[in-house]
C-alpha cells in the first residue's frame, strides 16, 4: 500500500487539436517520476513555462495525460470518472471567477456536488463537511457575505474552504498565493501546511514564492525548465544545487545555507 | 480539528481566536422564500387583470362565471373571455416563464449577463422559417387564409403553417449551433457563432423581404412586433407542454448549471460533465426560445432583463431558488406587458415588442441602476 500520490512515467503536454485535423502531441513533461505524500506540503517549483501549470491541469482532470501513469491511494487517478475523481481531488485555480450573488457559504457548499444526488440538495452530512471546511480555513465570519465583497486573501481562503469541501485526499493549488499580498501568503501557506497535517491531506501547490516554499514545505518537485524535474526535500534539493541551477541568473544566486538569493559580486555595479 | 496547530509564526496571521460562527446568518433562505411567495402572488393577481382589461373591462364577478359557468350567462362576454382573455393571460404568462428561464440558462452557460436565448440564433432561424413561407405563399399565390391575428394575407397552412416554419426554421439553427458547438473550444467561441450565424440568416431574411411585395413584407413584419394573443385556445396544450417540459429540464439541470457558476474549470473539477450540460442547456434554451418564437413571434427584452430582475428579487445565483424564482418573474413580466398592450377602454393594441422595450428597458435600466450590487461583478 502506497498512500499518497506516485507519477510514474507520466507525459504531460498538449495535443495540437483543431475542428478538422487531430494534431500530434506536444510533450511539455516527459517520463515524470515523483511522489507526495499524504500529511505533507509538497511545493511544485520551476521558472515560467516549465510546465507546473500542465503537469497540476493533467493531475486535476482538466485535460489528458500523454501518457504513463498516476495512482492516488493505489487508486488509477487517470482511468478515474470525473465524479469519482472530484471526490477524492479537491482543486485551487489559479483564475478569479466572478462569483455573482454568491456568498461564500454558497461557494463551499458547490463543493459538495459530487457528493450529492441529481436535485443537489444537501443533507446533515453535506451541512456538516462545509461547516467543517469553513472552520478548517477559519472562515466562519466570512462566510455569511458575498464572495465579491471578500478580498483576495479571503476569497483564496473560501476557495480552499470549497476544495476542502469535497473531502478529497489530495488538494491540487495552483499557484493560489499569486494575487496575495505578503501577510496572506504567509498565512495561505501555514494554513495548507496545517491542513496537511490535520487532515492527513496530500497537499501539492504550484508557486513562484521560492523561499517562502522552501521554509514551509515537506518536499518540493523542481522543474528545470528543460523538461526535468528533481524532487526531495526543501535542504537536499538547496544542497544539491539543484535549486542554485534552475533559478540563478546573472544577477542573482541560490544560497543554500541561508535560503535565500543573494547579489552576486560584481552584479548590478 | 485536532489541536495539533504548529506553533509557527505564520499560523499567527490567520484572525484568531476564532469566534464562534452564526451559521444560521450564512444562509439566506428566509429573503428567498419570501420572494417567491410574493412573485406567486403578483403572478396570480397580474394574471386576473389580464383576463379583466382590455378593450372590454369585466369584472371579477363575471369572469368567474364565465370561466365556472356559475351565474347568468353573458355569451358574447363568456367568450371573449374563455377564447381571447385567458389564452392571451395564459400565453402571456408562458411566454415570460419560458423566455426568462431560458435567459438564464444562456446567462450562466456564457457566464455573461448580456446573454438571451435569441443569441442562440433561434428567433433568426424562426424569422427566416416564417419569411420563407410567407413569401413562397405570396409567390405561390396559395388561397389558404391565416386565420390568426395576423392579417389575411395567405400564408400556406395558415398560422399553423406559419408557427411550423418558424419552428422548424428554429430547430435547424439550434442543430446548427449544436454541431458547431462540438468543435468550440469555448463558450465564448460559441456565443460568437450563435451572433453570427443570426445576423447571416437576418441578411437573408431580408434579402427575402427586398425580394417580395410589400404585403408579404408587411405580414413578416408583423409578426416580428410579437404578439400574445394570436394563439387560440386549440393551440394552448401544445404551447403549455412544450413549456411545462422545458421548466422541468431547467429544474434537472439545476445541479450542474451551479457548478457553472464558478467557471468551466471549476465545474470539471466538481465532477460536471460540462460539454453534456452545455449540450442539455442549448436544447433546452432553444427549445423554449424557439417555441414561444414561433407561436408569439419574436419578443424582445424578456430573456435578457427577467433573469437580473429574479436574481434582484432573490438575491442570490443559486439555481435552485434562482429557476423557479425566473420563471414566476417571467409570468409576471409577461401579464404586466400584455396588459400594457391592451389598455383598458382602448380599442387598440400596442404591439408587444414596443411595450417590452419602450416600458421595459428603462424600468430595468432604472433597477440596474438602484441597485448596489452592479459593482462587485454581480449578474
Amino acid at each position: 500500500m502506497v498512500s499518497g500520490l506516485v507519477l510514474s512515467g507520466l507525459t504531460v503536454g498538449y495535443r495540437a487539436e483543431g475542428a478538422l485535423r487531430r494534431g500530434r502531441a506536444a510533450p511539455v513533461l516527459s517520463g515524470v517520476d515523483a511522489a507526495a505524500g499524504r500529511g505533507e506540503l509538497t511545493v511544485l517549483l520551476g521558472p515560467n513555462g516549465a510546465g507546473k501549470s500542465t503537469l497540476l491541469r493533467t493531475l486535476a482532470g482538466l485535460q489528458p495525460a500523454l501518457g504513463g501513469s498516476v495512482t492516488l491511494d493505489d487508486a488509477d487517478l487517470l482511468a478515474l470518472r470525473a465524479p469519482d475523481r472530484a471526490r477524492r481531488v479537491g482543486v485551487v485555480l489559479t483564475d478569479r471567477p466572478d462569483p455573482g450573488l454568491l456568498t461564500g457559504r454558497d461557494v463551499v457548499e458547490l463543493g459538495r456536488l459530487p457528493h450529492t444526488g441529481a436535485g443537489g440538495v444537501l443533507g446533515p452530512a453535506d451541512d456538516a463537511a462545509v461547516d467543517t471546511a469553513i472552520d478548517a480555513v477559519r472562515a466562519g465570519p466570512l462566510a455569511g457575505r458575498p464572495l465579491a465583497r471578500l478580498s483576495d486573501g479571503e476569497r483564496q481562503r473560501m476557495m480552499v474552504a470549497r476544495a476542502l469541501a469535497q473531502q478529497p485526499s489530495l488538494l491540487l493549488l495552483d499557484e493560489p498565493s499569486a494575487f496575495l499580498d505578503v501577510a496572506a501568503r504567509v498565512a495561505l501557506l501555514g494554513l495548507l501546511r496545517r491542513l496537511a497535517r490535520e487532515q492527513d491531506l496530500c497537499v501539492l501547490l504550484s508557486t513562484h514564492d521560492l523561499e517562502l516554499a522552501l521554509r514551509l514545505a515537506d518536499r518540493a518537485w523542481l522543474l528545470d525548465g528543460a523538461g526535468g524535474i528533481v524532487t526531495g526535500t526543501p535542504d537536499e534539493l538547496a544542497a544539491c544545487g539543484a535549486i542554485g541551477a534552475a533559478f540563478d541568473t546573472d544577477e542573482l544566486v541560490f544560497d543554500p545555507g541561508s535560503g535565500t538569493f543573494l547579489l552576486r559580486a560584481g552584479a548590478g555595479a | 480539528m485536532t489541536g495539533a496547530a504548529p506553533g509557527r509564526p505564520v499560523t499567527g496571521a490567520t484572525p484568531s481566536p476564532v469566534p464562534v460562527p452564526d451559521r444560521s446568518a450564512q444562509r439566506s433562505g428566509g429573503r428567498a422564500a419570501v420572494a417567491l411567495v410574493v412573485l406567486g402572488a403578483a403572478a396570480l393577481l397580474l394574471f386576473a387583470l389580464t383576463v379583466s382589461t382590455g378593450s372590454v373591462v369585466i369584472g371579477p364577478a363575471r369572469t368567474l362565471s364565465a370561466l365556472f359557468g356559475v351565474g347568468s350567462p353573458d355569451p358574447r362576454l363568456d367568450l371573449l373571455v374563455t377564447d381571447l382573455r385567458v389564452p392571451r393571460a395564459v400565453t402571456a404568462a408562458l411566454a415570460g416563464a419560458a423566455l426568462g428561464t431560458a435567459g438564464l440558462l444562456t446567462q450562466t452557460l456564457f457566464r455573461n449577463p448580456l446573454a438571451e436565448p435569441y443569441v442562440l440564433g433561434v428567433s433568426a432561424g424562426a424569422g427566416l422559417g416564417v419569411a420563407l413561407i410567407t413569401t413562397l405563399g405570396a409567390a405561390a399565390g396559395a388561397a389558404a387564409f391565416a386565420t390568426g391575428g395576423l392579417g389575411a394575407a395567405p400564408v400556406p397552412g395558415g398560422r399553423l403553417g406559419m408557427v411550423g416554419a418558424a419552428a422548424i426554421g428554429a430547430a435547424l439553427v439550434l442543430g446548427l449551433v449544436l454541431l458547431l458547438s462540438r468543435f468550440a473550444r469555448s463558450a465564448t467561441a460559441l456565443l460568437l457563432i450563435g451572433v453570427m450565424l443570426g445576423s447571416a440568416i437576418t441578411a437573408v431574411v431580408s434579402l427575402l423581404l427586398v425580394w417580395t411585395d410589400p404585403d408579404t413584407a408587411q405580414q413578416y413584419l408583423m409578426w416580428g412586433l410579437g404578439s400574445v394573443s394570436g394563439v387560440a385556445r386549440s393551440e394552448l396544450p401544445v404551447l403549455g407542454v412544450i413549456v411545462a417540459g422545458g421548466l422541468l429540464a431547467v429544474l434537472l439541470l439545476g445541479k450542474p448549471l451551479d457548478g457553472l457558476l464558478l467557471g468551466d474549470d471549476y465545474a470539471r473539477t466538481a465532477g460536471v460533465d460540462v460539454a453534456r450540460v452545455r449540450l442539455g442547456v442549448l436544447v433546452v434554451a432553444a427549445v423554449l426560445a424557439g417555441t414561444v418564437t414561433a407561436f408569439c413571434g419574436p419578443i424582445g427584452f424578456l430573456g435578457i432583463a427577467v433573469p437580473h430582475l429574479a436574481r434582484m428579487a432573490v438575491g442570490t445565483s443559486r439555481h435552485r431558488v434562482l429557476i423557479p424564482a425566473t420563471a414566476l418573474t417571467g409570468a409576471v413580466v409577461g401579464l404586466a406587458c400584455a396588459i400594457v398592450a391592451h389598455p383598458p377602454g382602448v380599442g387598440t393594441v400596442v404591439p408587444l415588442n414596443v411595450v417590452t422595450s419602450l416600458v421595459g428597458a428603462p424600468v430595468v435600466i432604472a433597477v440596474l441602476l438602484r441597485s448596489r450590487r452592479l459593482g462587485g461583478g454581480a449578474w
